[in-house]
């Protein structure tokens, strides 16, 4: 059998490629901006590590909801981490379905299972798009 | 001329890819861990908010250990800067003939953060706080 073809030129495959790098970069940067937001927002006196890197990664209220945050309300929930979360789930979920489709596609090669499975990895990745903004906005 | 496909797990590991090989594959398992935990946690999470699921609690209290922090810790920090390590040999390519030392940076980068996590994470769990 032979390995997974990929077409030269501007195309899918290669649009994926440039969106990897990016969002990899972006989801750096979203949790530097995380990060430091909670420091300037007094983190260094009420925050414990814990509280911090989940504040970092996904900066929701529910989620540090059993970790030692005093009071969200006092500038940690508002609409500006709303979309800072959108981003950041829209980021790593997008990052993280087309490598799991990057992965399942050098196994199994150009088979006809490939559409199927890619269909597959795409309803996961809208099912699961839809349940992580319903969180953030429910939240 | 086609690569042949018919490679078993083991025989595959005796490859001499030496470091870059075993960080092609750390990456894609650290991937697919990270894709597992954060999918199962937002799912959990979707429904302990919606239905207060004693299934989805169970599974995010799970995420609370510090046993499983400590995976998760080495599982996002090596799969980041190996992640960075490739976007940047892959914006200056002409870097490429140094990927070796590229690789032996980023473990340098690597363990004074991820030994500094684990210690934290251990001396809470010790202390109990």
């Amino acid at each position: 059998m032979s390995a997974r073809t990929v077409q030269p030129g501007f195309n899918f495959e290669y649009l994926m490629w440039i969106f990897t790098r990016i969002s990899g970069l972006a989801l750096f940067l979203l949790a530097i901006i995380g990060m430091t937001s909670a420091f300037a927002l007094g983190a260094r006196t009420q925050v414990d590590l814990p509280t911090l890197m989940r504040w970092t990664f996904f900066p929701n209220p529910n989620h540090v909801v059993n970790s030692n945050i005093p009071d969200v309300t006092l500038g940690w929930a508002n609409g500006f981490w709303q979309i800072m979360q959108i981003l950041i789930v829209f980021f790593g979920a997008t990052h993280g379905f087309n490598g799991l489709r990057v992965v399942v596609e050098d196994f199994i090669g150009p088979s006809l299972w490939r559409p199927f499975l890619r269909g597959l990895v795409f309803l996961l990745w809208i099912f699961f798009l839809i349940a992580a903004i319903y969180v953030i906005l429910a939240s | 001329m086609g690569l042949s496909r018919r490679v078993g797990f083991f025989s595959g590991l005796r490859y001499h890819g030496g470091s870059p090989m075993w960080a092609w594959m750390l990456h894609r398992v650290t991937g697919l861990a990270m894709l597992t935990f954060v999918g199962l946690h937002v799912i959990a999470s979707f429904f302990m908010q919606q239905t207060a699921s004693d299934l989805a609690t169970s599974i995010n209290t799970v995420y609370e250990s510090w046993i499983f922090q400590i995976v998760v810790t080495f599982v996002v920090i090596f799969h980041g800067l190996n992640g960075l390590r490739i976007a940047a040999l892959d914006i200056w390519p002409q870097f490429q003939v140094y990927q070796r030392e590229a690789l032996w940076l980023q473990l340098l980068i690597f363990a004074p953060i991820y030994g500094l996590t684990i210690f934290i994470l251990i001396q809470h769990a010790l202390t109990g706080s």
